[in-house]
């Protein structure tokens, strides 16, 4: 019961994210929208482990969130440089 | 003993759930990118870490538990990560924060106090 709520909790939050990322309008926007729809996947995984009685599933929530992590920054950097190979150009600050 | 620990769960879970709508209608709501960060830093942290916390109380101390508090502290340290790069991507290409007339009369007023007292401005 406590899981069932959790989840369904998890899926209407998710539903805003996705709607927030289609409707944009600007790509940051999105990308901002399609994070947080990754974190909420990541805890929906591990929730759904909880109600199966499975706690294996929060074996994929990790591998999840760092693919989550790894990507918003990959597709950040992508859309700004149009280009992976992109360097800092001396920024300290680093290139993002 | 139980049913404390379920009561506990109960309220975590709860609380953490409500930081999610709450992160979720702000994402759909606020008008700039900038103001819907907020809203999503609410999710990463508050979010998260609520549910996790109220799932923690279901396991004992188990391999379980290190799980969760592994897959925690990810996201509690990748989430933030990710905002910043994201607005400082923002910032760096073509879009400021919006402001409206108060903000600006606001600065203005900021910046001419802070130069009749000699500060850094």
């Amino acid at each position: 019961m406590m899981f069932t709520v959790a989840a369904v909790g998890v899926v209407v939050t998710m539903a805003m994210a996705l709607a927030r990322a289609l409707i944009g309008p600007s790509v940051y926007s999105r990308i901002l929208a399609v994070n947080v729809f990754g974190t909420l996947a990541v805890m929906l995984i591990a929730i759904y482990g909880f109600i199966d009685d499975r706690p294996e599933f929060l074996d994929l929530s990790i591998v999840y969130a760092l693919i989550n992590f790894i990507g918003t920054i990959a597709v950040t950097k992508y859309v700004t440089y149009a280009d992976m190979g992109h360097g800092d150009d001396g920024d300290p600050a680093g290139d993002i | 003993m139980e049913a404390a620990l379920d009561v506990l769960s109960w309220i975590f879970i709860v609380t953490g759930l409500a930081f999610c709508l709450i992160g979720g209608y702000g994402l759909l709501k606020m008008r700039d990118m900038f103001a819907r960060l907020h809203a999503a830093s609410l999710i990463d942290t508050l979010g998260v870490g609520f549910v996790f916390i109220g799932l923690m109380f279901q396991v004992g101390f188990t391999l379980v538990l290190a799980k969760l508090v592994i897959v925690l502290l990810l996201i509690f340290f990748t989430g933030p990560t990710a905002t910043f790069a994201l607005a400082r991507a923002a910032i760096n290409h073509n879009s400021l924060p919006a402001v409206d007339d108060a903000d600006k009369k606001l600065a203005a007023e900021t910046k001419s106090t802070d130069r009749s007292q000699g500060g850094i401005g």
